[in-house]
């Protein structure tokens, strides 16, 4: 066929897309712009449910593409442009493509927790992210917290970032709560003696088997789970945190102190989406998150002909929902290359 | 003659707005307590007195207060107080002098011109000017003239007098405003009218009268001139006292109050009720308010003031109010719009039950110190600003103990600011009694908030209460601490507790200046815009608030400085969550760069040298 796509960003969604649209026939570019493809992957230790490596999932994701598909990375877009009945694409380093089709799989970053500093990430060492506890069980080392010890108790804190209006973000990040439970249960599996408390507001237990993983990390691990959001965190002298949080169920305030604390970060919308869209003139982005034409019918397609969208760049997705999603993507794009 | 059917209108009306003004101020007096009415009744016979006749001439006739701050709109307001006063005062005089010194009837000088036109040389003029009077009386009603030109262009054009909103009206306002517009056109036709027939009148009103005499039959048209003049002089005073205008002969009993030292006490009381009348709904109090932006334009002090007199107070209009007082800043009558909310906010929830049994197992501070550390509420969900004065005591070797390390009891305040007041009062003598335990000379405290009420409201025996901007400014002019020049390019913002609510401007400033090059806002001090994270509004929600908190983000940032330096926790709280520019608190910022010591600062100065 010759037609030639332009996929930008090269995490699971943008390789997934581009694999699938060279299974399809076209000419693919996938752009990058750090210096390796894979995206928040790359550091991902196992995923939930099956507690699938990261490592593997990415080695066969990376597997599928073809050798037709040009790989393009430490390239940042910064020009893209509807000309006609296609696109120019240009990097910061001079690179140019013209394109038939774009695809923006520019993904999610996560939430700064900084920005919830009643927490104290930044400020107390043993305060962690989500994404901090995924590098140490995948970094092998031996599990303590940041003063060498093993801690005697572990909490984890739903909804960090998001459902939150106080920091902007309305939205649920969708995989944090499973993330917590399949986390919860990896901590106990290292630490049997310690006692894991997870701090939520509602558990978002949607996909398949996810109950089933929070029944096991309650009734076989003793996780527990306590509902209530947390105000703030304080440290005390040898370094704990002690949290305080109202349990909502029993209605009584509680501090308990633990030996570190996982923030669940949640997903935010990629900071280089918004300018894309900008560049494309796609104009509802009010959140960040890229609004695709329809969102029962159309989920890949935007107002834009030419102009797809695949990944967490239109909202928070877990991996297994972005490799579908990106599948679709490609064939919304031969769909539309054919006509 | 001395008397026509006309004048009844007026005089009808004059009696009924005696009367009503007569009961009101006698159920006053009857609200208030013993106290206060002693105080006032020893107030009229002491030096106090002038004071307020001062105060009175200079606010509720020449309007000063008014003139600096908006002064065509002060203009405005003189003419019509103190040109209608003159007109008052002057007609006495002058039909005094023509009736040969006898006392008239109260209609008689109002209506002077119809009575007597002759152009006799009056025995005081005879020393003066001939015309004194006729010349005079038109000057000041060309005076009242002018100041309504204004009135009617400013409800039309409000932009010319920078104003973006005016007040909307009532139907008792729209009546009142409409016969006190049509008052002195009216006298002027009237008076000019009778002079055009019989010759007389002064510059403006002769002028005139010649020109309407050589195109208008001025025979038929004089009498029912004087009639409209006189029916709406009548319709204003009936509906004088339910319109804004009861502000005129309230605003000087609220003077006189001020001035012998009573104030609000209970609410609802009589000096509440005095200060809600004493609005004349001017409206300065509406571009000011930062609900505005939030949409929220219906609770604004001049609403909320007037819902209270027509005693439809909602629950959302006095909730509805961050309680940053630039109100209160901005108000020509200096009405306490806090005070009142607060009042009003006790009486929607009274009903509600504070449970105060976590107070029972409170741990006890036992370290006794110098000095006492207080993060509150808000410093805790800010450990970096905690951390910054925990840096900051140990660096500046201050015997300190930390009375809310384990958790704070609230200060009280917001239950205060919730019109809770007996409720916040439990909270104060719980902290009280910790505080005194501490043997502390001095109490610091990260928080305005808790600041303005330990100031406020807690009886210390002697601990000297200092927010944290204070303590540090006071060390570092000590030498205590040391601080490093940078080449940060900062702003500053004053919380409403500690700015307006405190009077704390120019510490946190001084301290800054020696750390980064301060940049001008435009609105600042006294000005200061609230951050949009008060605890003053319980109702807003996030969406609202953070409209309040991007506009002044924006006013904040115009020079684009490299941080935004604020002195509350929850300013910075709330601003850091609209990732406009780096945002922290002084403490902070203090603590990020402290100088090794003394003799290392003078080191770095000599080779700056």
């Amino acid at each position: 066929m010759g037609k030639h796509v332009v996929v930008i960003g090269a995490g699971p969604a943008g390789l997934e897309t581009s694999a699938s649209l060279a299974k399809l026939g076209f000419h693919v570019t996938l752009v990058e712009k750090e210096d390796v493809s894979g995206g928040h992957l790359k550091k991902w230790h196992a995923l939930f449910p099956t507690l699938l490596s990261g490592k593997d999932a990415l080695e066969t994701i990376t597997k599928g593409l073809d050798s037709s598909i040009k790989i393009q990375t430490a390239t940042k877009v910064t020009g893209l442009e509807a000309v006609n009945d296609y696109f120019t694409i240009s990097g910061h380093n001079g690179w140019q493509e013209k394109a038939d089709a774009v695809v923006l799989t520019t993904g999610f970053q996560l939430f700064d927790s900084h920005r919830k500093e009643e927490y104290g990430y930044g400020i107390y060492e043993n305060v962690i992210t989500s994404a901090d506890l995924e590098e140490l069980f995948a970094s092998g080392k031996a599990f303590v917290n940041r003063h060498g010890n093993k801690p005697e108790r572990v909490g984890f804190v739903h909804c960090v970032g998001s459902r939150d209006e106080k920091v902007n973000n309305l939205h649920c990040s969708k995989v944090c709560c499973i993330t917590a439970v399949k986390q919860a249960i990896e901590v106990k599996q290292l630490l049997p003696d310690a006692e894991v408390f997870c701090f939520y507001m509602d558990l978002r237990m949607f996909g398949r088997h996810y109950e089933e993983l929070y029944k096991e990390a309650q009734e076989k691990y003793n996780i527990q789970f306590i509902r209530g959001r947390l105000s703030e965190s304080t440290e005390d002298r040898d370094g704990n945190i002690v949290v305080k949080v109202e349990d909502t169920l029993l209605g009584k305030p509680l501090r308990i102190k633990v030996g570190l604390l996982v923030l669940m970060a949640g997903m935010e919308p990629a900071p280089d989406t918004k300018p894309l869209a900008n560049m494309l003139g796609l104009k509802n982005v009010s959140d960040g998150f890229i609004q695709p034409l329809d969102e029962v019918l159309h989920t890949n397609s935007t107002e834009i002909p030419g102009v797809f969208v695949a990944g967490t760049c239109s909202g928070p997705k877990s991996v297994s929902d972005t490799l579908a999603d990106a599948r679709s993507a490609a064939l919304a794009v031969a769909d539309y290359l054919k006509s | 003659m001395t008397f026509d059917l006309f004048v009844l209108p007026f005089f009808i009306g004059l009696l009924f707005l005696l009367g009503v003004l007569v009961v009101k101020y006698s159920r006053w007096i009857a609200m208030m307590d013993a106290s206060d009415r002693v105080k006032a009744g020893m107030a009229l016979f002491s030096f106090n007195l002038l004071k307020t006749v001062n105060e009175i001439f200079l606010e509720s006739l020449l309007h000063r207060r008014m003139f600096k701050r908006n002064p065509l709109l002060g203009y405005m307001h003189m003419s019509f107080a103190l040109g209608w006063f003159l007109l008052i005062v002057m007609g006495n005089i002058e039909s005094r002098v023509y009736s040969g010194g006898h006392i008239n009837p109260p209609y008689y000088p109002i209506f002077l011109k119809f009575f007597i036109h002759d152009k006799r040389v009056l025995p005081f003029e005879i020393f003066t000017l001939p015309g004194f009077f006729r010349f005079t009386m038109d000057l000041i009603l060309l005076f009242v003239l002018s100041g309504l030109v204004l009135a009617v262009i400013k409800r039309t054009r409000s932009k010319w007098f920078g104003l973006k909103r005016t007040t909307v009206h009532n139907s008792f306002d729209r009546w009142a405003i409409t016969s006190l517009w049509l008052i002195f056109p009216m006298r002027l036709l009237a008076e000019s009218f009778t002079a055009g027939i019989y010759k007389g009148g002064g510059f403006l009103t002769n002028t005139l009268g010649s020109i309407f005499d050589a195109i208008l039959p001025l025979e038929y048209m004089a009498y029912p001139a004087w009639w409209a003049y006189s029916t709406m002089l009548g319709i204003f005073f009936v509906t004088l006292p339910w319109s804004r205008f009861m502000h005129i002969p309230t605003e000087i009993i609220l003077i006189f109050l001020r001035n012998a030292g009573i104030d609000q006490g209970k609410y609802p009381g009589s000096f509440s009720e005095i200060e809600i009348r004493s609005c004349p709904r001017c409206g300065v109090c509406i571009d000011v308010c930062q609900m505005n932006q939030a949409g929220l334009t219906g609770s604004t002090a001049v609403y909320f003031i007037r819902s209270l007199r027509e005693k439809l107070p909602e629950v959302q209009l006095n909730s509805n109010c961050m309680m940053c007082g630039r109100c209160l800043e901005v108000c020509p009558v200096g009405i306490d719009t806090l005070g009142l909310r607060i009042g009003a906010r006790g009486v929607d929830n009274k009903g509600f039950a504070s449970d105060f049994t976590y107070l029972v197992n409170q741990p006890i501070v036992e370290k006794k110190a110098e000095v006492v550390y207080f993060a509150g509420c808000m410093g805790h969900l800010t450990p970096g600003v905690k951390r910054a004065m925990l840096q900051i005591f140990e660096k500046a070797k201050i015997d300190f103990t930390f009375l809310d390390e384990d958790g704070s009891v609230c200060c009280g305040r917001p239950l205060k600011l919730a019109g809770m007041k007996e409720a916040s009062l439990t909270l104060i003598s719980e902290n009280s009694a910790k505080i005194k335990n501490t043997e502390a000379k001095i109490l610091v405290t990260s928080c305005p908030i808790c600041y303005k009420v330990f100031n406020d409201d807690y009886q210390l025996d002697g601990i000297q209460v200092m927010h944290h901007s204070v303590f540090i400014y006071n060390l570092v002019k000590d030498g205590k601490l040391v601080l490093r020049q940078t080449d940060l390019k900062a702003v500053y913002h004053d919380p409403c507790e500690l700015g307006r609510g405190s009077g704390i401007y120019e510490q946190p400033r001084n301290v800054l200046k020696q750390i980064a090059e301060v940049a001008d806002v435009s609105e600042e001090r006294v000005n200061s815009l609230c951050c949009g994270g008060s605890i003053g509004d319980l109702n807003m929600d996030a969406v609202k608030r953070n409209l309040i908190r991007d506009k002044a983000l924006t006013i904040l940032c115009e020079s684009q400085p490299d941080i935004l330096v604020t002195a509350c926790p929850l300013c910075k709280k709330t601003f850091d969550s609209g990732n406009a520019t780096v945002v922290k608190d002084i403490a902070e910022v203090v603590a990020e760069n402290l100088a090794l010591n003394k003799l290392h600062k003078q080191t770095v100065d000599m080779v700056k040298l």
